[in-house]
C-alpha cells in the first residue's frame, strides 16, 4: 500500500469469486468514487451478501406486523422484546447456523448456541433458556445420524456449560434435508425494562472497545482469495472455515457485560457475529449515523500475521464490541479484569459517516457507512406457482392397514418417537426457572418467581415449524406453523406476547422457491395479524439447496407467551384414573399431507384446506383459559400424527392407559382413519372430571370420547378397534434410543 | 445459619445453590480468589463447569484461594458439601476419597432419579432416615464414581457411603451405584445428584430440601 | 506428558473408539485407550514429575509418561 491514498488494482474477478454480481461491483465502484481495494472488496461483499443484507427477502418482511401492546423492542436491533410485567423484560430470538453444521455439526451448533446467546446479551439480557429446531435426512442415513448426534452434542455442550437451560426444541427428519440439514437456534433472555440497550453508536470521540475472545482467521473461508501471494495455497489449514466455540469464554464474556449494563458504563453493545468487525461496526455506525475509526493493529490477534482483511471479517467466536465514553473507560477496564476479559480499545466514533479502517497510521481502508449497510440492492422475487409437485414422494415404510400397526407405526415414526436420548443430554434445569420440563407439556414454562420477588407469573416458549406440510401449500401450511405454536402455548395457560421467525428456503433466484417464500411470508403475516401477535425480530436462510434440490420450505417460530399463575402451567400426560377424556376444537383433520401418507409413500398434496384462524382463536382461548382456571386436569395440541396419536402422547406421559369409545359408529377401520390419525389445527385433547369438561361445551365444541385408566389404551367403535399396551405403545415411541444405542 | 456457596470461574449451579439454601437460612457466594469464608457455618462447592473443565474435571479450582480456606475449613471439621462439579473438586482437593470419571454413555445426562440414603448421620442427611428414597436430578457427563477396591471396602465398612442410585437407578456405570460419599470424619459430603434442584414440587421434587435443613438444625442446636 | 487412563479402569471413550475402527474397515485393532497430551516448555525438568503428580494427572485414575524432547 502507498502512503496515504488508497489504491487498488482491478478486482472484477475477485469480486465474483466472492459472489457479488458485475452489476454489484459497479455499483459499489460508482458510492464509493473509485475501485475498491481488496479490504474493501472483502467487506462489501460480506455485508452486501445475502445473509447480511437480506437482498432477496427484506421486501417481503415488510409485510409482517410488527407492532404489538406488550413490544419493547421490535426488529432491526440484536434482538426483540416484550414486557412481562414487574417491570421485566424477555429478549428473545431465532437464527440460523444451517451451512456451518453441514459442514461441522458439533461446532456448527454449538457456535449457532452462543452466537444467539450473544444477541441476547447484547441487548441487555441475561439468556435464562435455548431452544433449538432441528432438520436431517431420514434416519436411515448415516450421514443424517451423524449430523443429529453432532448437533445435539454440540447444542448441549454450548449450553450445558455455559449454563444456560436448553427447554424445548424440534427435530424432524425428512429427505429433501440430507444435502442440507437446518440449525435454528433460540434463545430467551430477561432483563429490567430499564438495563435494555441499543446498538447504534453514538457520541463522537467516544471509544470503541473490543471485548473478549482473540481473534483468529475462523470463518474467513471464501474471502481467502483476497490474501496476498505470500500465504500459499498450502496454508488450506491456516484459514479454517469452521468457527470453534468456546463457552467457559462467553460465559465470562457474558458476565463482564451484564454488570458493565447494570452500571451503565456502556454507551452501546453489540455483538459480532457473521462478518466479525466489519458487520458488526458498520452496522453500529449505521444506527448511530456516525462514523468509525478502527485500527486493526490493535485487535488482540490469536495468529500471527494476519492482514487488515482477515481482521475486519473473522467470525472468531465470543466476541463483543461496545462504545465507551472516554472518562468511563478505567471503570469499564477494571470490571473486564475481574472477569478475566480482555478489553481493547480499538478505535473512536468519528462523524466521518464512514467506516475507515486503519494499520497503525496507514488508511487501509475506506468505506461510506450508508454504502455498506443501506444501499445494498434489494431484488425482487419472481414467484411463479410450480406446475408440478417438485418434490419426490417419501419412501413408503408401511404397508399395513391394520390401526393397531398404524398407530405404532406412527408412535416410532423418526418425526414422532420420542426424544428423549436427545433432550436428556441437556441440562433443561439451571437456573431453577423451568416449571415444565421437555415432554411434559407442549410448551416449555419458566417461573418468574426469583426474578420478580415471589411474583407468581411464569412465561412459556414453543418453537414450530413445518417443512412438509409448507411444502404442500406454502400458504396454509405457514398459517398452521404459527396457529401451532400458539396451541402449544394454550395448552400450558398462555397468551402469546410476540414471535421471531427464520425462514429457511432454497435458491430464491428460481421462481418457484420465490413462490414459496412469498406465499409463506403472506401466510405468516396474515395469522399473526388475526392472532394479534407481532415478530419482534429474526432470521432469513435462503440458498438451502443442492443438486439434489431444495429443503422443504421451512418457515421456524418460535412464540414467547406469559401466564399469570406457574402453579397453574398445563401439562399433557393424563393424570387421574376416572376423569375424561374429550376432543375440543373445530379441527378438520385428513389425511393429505399427513405423517401416516408419509409412511405410506404418498405423493405430497397441492394445497391444504383452508383453515379459520379466527375459530382457532377463539378456541386457543378457550382452552388457554380453562387450563388457568383448572378447569383441565390435561391438555394437549393435535398435531403430527393426528388425535389418536395425541391421546397416545398422553398416555406415555402420564404413564397410564385409556379406553375410547366412538360409540356406534358406522364404517370399518379404513373409515376412521381420517378422525384418527388425520391432521389439522385447531384440534386439543383435554381431560378432568366429567361435570367440569362437559360444562366447556358451551364454550366450544366439544366431544367425550373416554376415560383415563388402566394400562392399555383400548379403542373402540361399535367393534373394538385396537388395544395396545402402554408397554407396547412406550416400546415402539423409543425408536430414537435404538439408533443410539 | 449462614451458607456459603463458592463462586468458580464457569460455576452454573450456585445461583440454584444460594436459592436453596436460602430456604433454610441465610446464604451468601464466597468469591474463588478471596481466603475469606465470612464466618459461614457450612460450605457448599456448587455444581458447573469451573474452569471450563479444562484439564480434567475440577482439577484446576482445587488450587484457587478459596479453595485453601474451605480445605482447612474442613480439616476443623466445619460441615463442607460438594455438589457434582464441586464433588469432583473436593475428589481433586483431596478431601474426599476416589475420583469422578466419564459416564459409561459417554454423553452428558440430564434426568431426575431416585436415590437412596445410606448414611443418614452425617450433617448433610442428619434430617434424613436411613433407607429414604429421594427424588433429585443429575446432569453431567463426569459423574462415574470410582475408587480402588480396598478403598472401598474401607468407605463401606466406615459409613464412608452416603448415597447411593437406587435399584436400576444407577445413570452413569458408578461402582457399587454410589452417588455419595463422605470423608473419614464425616464432615465433607459429595454427592453427584443435585438436591438444589428439588427444593420445590413446582420445578420438580422437594426431596432435596433434607440435605440442606439438616445442617441448618445442626447449626441452630 | 502422555497422560492415559490407569490400566483396569473402564475407558469407555477407548472402547468407543476400538468399535469405530473395525466399522470403517480398520481390522486387527485391540487395546485402545484415548489420553490427553500437555506439552509445555520448561527451564528445570527436574520439576516435570511433581508437575505431574499435583495438577497435570490425577494419580488415582491415570498414569503419565514423560518424554523429552530437546
Amino acid at each position: 500500500m502507498s502512503d496515504g491514498a488508497v489504491t487498488a488494482p482491478d478486482l472484477r474477478v475477485e469480486a465474483q469469486a466472492l459472489g457479488l454480481t458485475e452489476a454489484e461491483y459497479d455499483l459499489i465502484q460508482e458510492k464509493i468514487g473509485r475501485p475498491p481495494n481488496g479490504l474493501e472488496l472483502a467487506v462489501f461483499s460480506l455485508m452486501w451478501s445475502e445473509h447480511c443484507a437480506y437482498k432477496h427477502s427484506k421486501k417481503l418482511l415488510g409485510k409482517l406486523p410488527t407492532e404489538g401492546p406488550h413490544l419493547l423492542i421490535g426488529p432491526g436491533e440484536n434482538a426483540g422484546a416484550v414486557d412481562v410485567g414487574d417491570g421485566l423484560a424477555i429478549a428473545f430470538k431465532v437464527e440460523s447456523h444451517n451451512h456451518p453444521s453441514a459442514v461441522e455439526p458439533f461446532q456448527g451448533a454449538a457456535t449457532g448456541v452462543g452466537g444467539i446467546m450473544r444477541d441476547i446479551f447484547a441487548v441487555g439480557a441475561r439468556p435464562i433458556a435455548v431452544l433449538d429446531s432441528l432438520r436431517f435426512g431420514e434416519l436411515d442415513s448415516p450421514r443424517s445420524r451423524y449430523l443429529l448426534d453432532g448437533a445435539v452434542s454440540g447444542i448441549g455442550h454450548y449450553g450445558n456449560s455455559i449454563g444456560v437451560a436448553t427447554v424445548g426444541g424440534e427435530v424432524y427428519f425428512e429427505g429433501p434435508y440430507e444435502q442440507n440439514c437446518l440449525v435454528n437456534a433460540m434463545c430467551l433472555g430477561i432483563a429490567p425494562k430499564e438495563r435494555l440497550t441499543k446498538s447504534a453508536a453514538a457520541g463522537v470521540g467516544n471509544h470503541l472497545v473490543l471485548m473478549g475472545a482473540r481473534t483468529g482467521r475462523d470463518g474467513i473461508g471464501g474471502a481467502s482469495v483476497l490474501a496476498s501471494a505470500e500465504l500459499g495455497d498450502d496454508d488450506a489449514d491456516k484459514r479454517p472455515t469452521v468457527q470453534i466455540g468456546d463457552p467457559f469464554e462467553e460465559k465470562e464474556v457474558m458476565e463482564a457485560c451484564l454488570e458493565l449494563l447494570d452500571r451503565e458504563l456502556l454507551s452501546s453493545l453489540q455483538d459480532l457475529g457473521a462478518a466479525g468487525l466489519s458487520s458488526s461496526s458498520s452496522e453500529m455506525a449505521s444506527k448511530g449515523e456516525v462514523g468509525l475509526d478502527i485500527d486493526v493493529s490493535k485487535v488482540p490477534l490469536r495468529e500471527a500475521d494476519m492482514e487488515p482483511f482477515e481482521i475486519m471479517v473473522s467470525e472468531s467466536q465470543e466476541r463483543m464490541l461496545a462504545v465507551v465514553e472516554p472518562h468511563r473507560l478505567a471503570a469499564v477496564d477494571e470490571v473486564c479484569e475481574r472477569w478475566e476479559v480482555r478489553c481493547t480499545v480499538i478505535g473512536e466514533v468519528t462523524d466521518s459517516r464512514h467506516l475507515r479502517v486503519l494499520h497503525g497510521d496507514e488508511v487501509v481502508g475506506d468505506m461510506p457507512v450508508d454504502a455498506l449497510v443501506d444501499d445494498c440492492p434489494l431484488y425482487d422475487l419472481e414467484p411463479a406457482e410450480p406446475q408440478a409437485q417438485i418434490y419426490p414422494a417419501p419412501k413408503r415404510t408401511l404397508t399395513s392397514d391394520d390401526p393397531k400397526e398404524i398407530l405404532l407405526a406412527l408412535l416410532g415414526s423418526s418425526n414422532i418417537a420420542s426424544r428423549r436420548p436427545l433432550f436428556e443430554q441437556y441440562d433443561s434445569i439451571v437456573q431453577s426457572r423451568t416449571v415444565r420440563r421437555p415432554e411434559v407439556a407442549d410448551a416449555a414454562v419458566l417461573q418468574l418467581a426469583h426474578d420478580t420477588g415471589g411474583g407468581s407469573t411464569a412465561i412459556a416458549v414453543s418453537i414450530d415449524g413445518n417443512g412438509r406440510r409448507v411444502a404442500c401449500d406454502p400458504y396454509w401450511g405457514t398459517v398452521e406453523a404459527v396457529l401451532e405454536c400458539a396451541s402449544n402455548l394454550a395448552c400450558v395457560g398462555a397468551e402469546p406476547l410476540g414471535l421471531t421467525n427464520c425462514l429457511n428456503f432454497g435458491n430464491p433466484e428460481k421462481p418457484h422457491i420465490a413462490w414459496q417464500l412469498s406465499r409463506s411470508v403472506d401466510g405468516m403475516a396474515d395469522a399473526l395479524r388475526e392472532l394479534g401477535v407481532p415478530v419482534v425480530g429474526g432470521n432469513v436462510s435462503l440458498y438451502n439447496q443442492s443438486g439434489d434440490g431444495p429443503i422443504y420450505p421451512t418457515p421456524v417460530v418460535g412464540m414467547v407467551g406469559l401466564l399469570p399463575e406457574a402453579a397453574r402451567a398445563g401439562g399433557m400426560g393424563f393424570v387421574e384414573e376416572g376423569y375424561v377424556i374429550a376432543m375440543v376444537g373445530r379441527p378438520q383433520p385428513s389425511l393429505a399431507g399427513s405423517e401416516l401418507a408419509k409412511l405410506r409413500g404418498e405423493d405430497l398434496p397441492t394445497e391444504l384446506p383452508a383453515i379459520d384462524v379466527a375459530e382457532v382463536r377463539a378456541h386457543q382461548e378457550v382452552v388457554r383459559d380453562a387450563v388457568r382456571a383448572g378447569e383441565l386436569a390435561s391438555a394437549h395440541d393435535v398435531a403430527e400424527g393426528g388425535f389418536l396419536v395425541a391421546v397416545a402422547e398422553c398416555c406415555l406421559a402420564g404413564n397410564v392407559g385409556a379406553t375410547l369409545d366412538f360409540g356406534d359408529a358406522d364404517g370399518d377401520a379404513q373409515a376412521f382413519e381420517p378422525y384418527l390419525f388425520g391432521e389439522s389445527v385447531g384440534g386439543f385433547v383435554v381431560s378432568g372430571p366429567r361435570d367440569t369438561i362437559d360444562r366447556l361445551a358451551d364454550r366450544i365444541p366439544l366431544d367425550v370420547f373416554g376415560t383415563v385408566g388402566g394400562d392399555s389404551l383400548d379403542v373402540r367403535a361399535g367393534e373394538p378397534l385396537l388395544a395396545a399396551s402402554l408397554a407396547d405403545l412406550k416400546a415402539a415411541n423409543a425408536r430414537l434410543a435404538r439408533v443410539f444405542a | 445459619m449462614k451458607f456459603g456457596v463458592v463462586r468458580f470461574p464457569g460455576s452454573c449451579d450456585e445461583v440454584d445453590a444460594v436459592l436453596a439454601c436460602e430456604r433454610h437460612g441465610d446464604a451468601e457466594i464466597l468469591w474463588h480468589g478471596e481466603r475469606d469464608l465470612h464466618g459461614v457455618d457450612a460450605v457448599v462447592v456448587p455444581g458447573g463447569f469451573s474452569y471450563g473443565d479444562y484439564l480434567r474435571v475440577g482439577a484446576i479450582a482445587q488450587f484457587s484461594p478459596v479453595m485453601e480456606a474451605v480445605a482447612e475449613f474442613a480439616r476443623a471439621g466445619g460441615p463442607v458439601l460438594g455438589i457434582c462439579n464441586g464433588f469432583q473438586v473436593l475428589c481433586e482437593a483431596g478431601l474426599l476419597p476416589g475420583a469422578l470419571l466419564p459416564n459409561t454413555e459417554l454423553r452428558f445426562l440430564c434426568r431426575q432419579v431416585d436415590v437412596e440414603v445410606v448414611n443418614a448421620g452425617t450433617p448433610f442427611t442428619r434430617a434424613c432416615e436411613e433407607r429414604q428414597t429421594l427424588s433429585i436430578p443429575v446432569k453431567h457427563t463426569t459423574g462415574r464414581y470410582y475408587a480402588p477396591e480396598s478403598t472401598l471396602a474401607e468407605m463401606e465398612a466406615g459409613g464412608q457411603v452416603v448415597f447411593r442410585y437406587a435399584e436400576s437407578w444407577n445413570p452413569n456405570g458408578s461402582v457399587r451405584d454410589i452417588a455419595g460419599v463422605c470423608n473419614a470424619t464425616g464432615n465433607v459430603v459429595g454427592l453427584m445428584p443435585h438436591p438444589e434442584h428439588a427444593v420445590d414440587p413446582l420445578t420438580g421434587s422437594d426431596d432435596g430440601n433434607c440435605l440442606f435443613a439438616s445442617v441448618a438444625e445442626l447449626t441452630a442446636a | 506428558m502422555l497422560i492415559r487412563p490407569k490400566e483396569g479402569i473402564l475407558d469407555p471413550q477407548g472402547q468407543a473408539v476400538e468399535r469405530a475402527l473395525p466399522a470403517l474397515g480398520f481390522d486387527g485393532v485391540a487395546n485402545v485407550h484415548v489420553g490427553r497430551l500437555v506439552e509445555l516448555d520448561v527451564e528445570d525438568a527436574a520439576k516435570v514429575p511433581e508437575m505431574c503428580e499435583r495438577l497435570l494427572a490425577n494419580p488415582l485414575i491415570e498414569d503419565y509418561e514423560v518424554l523429552t524432547v530437546e
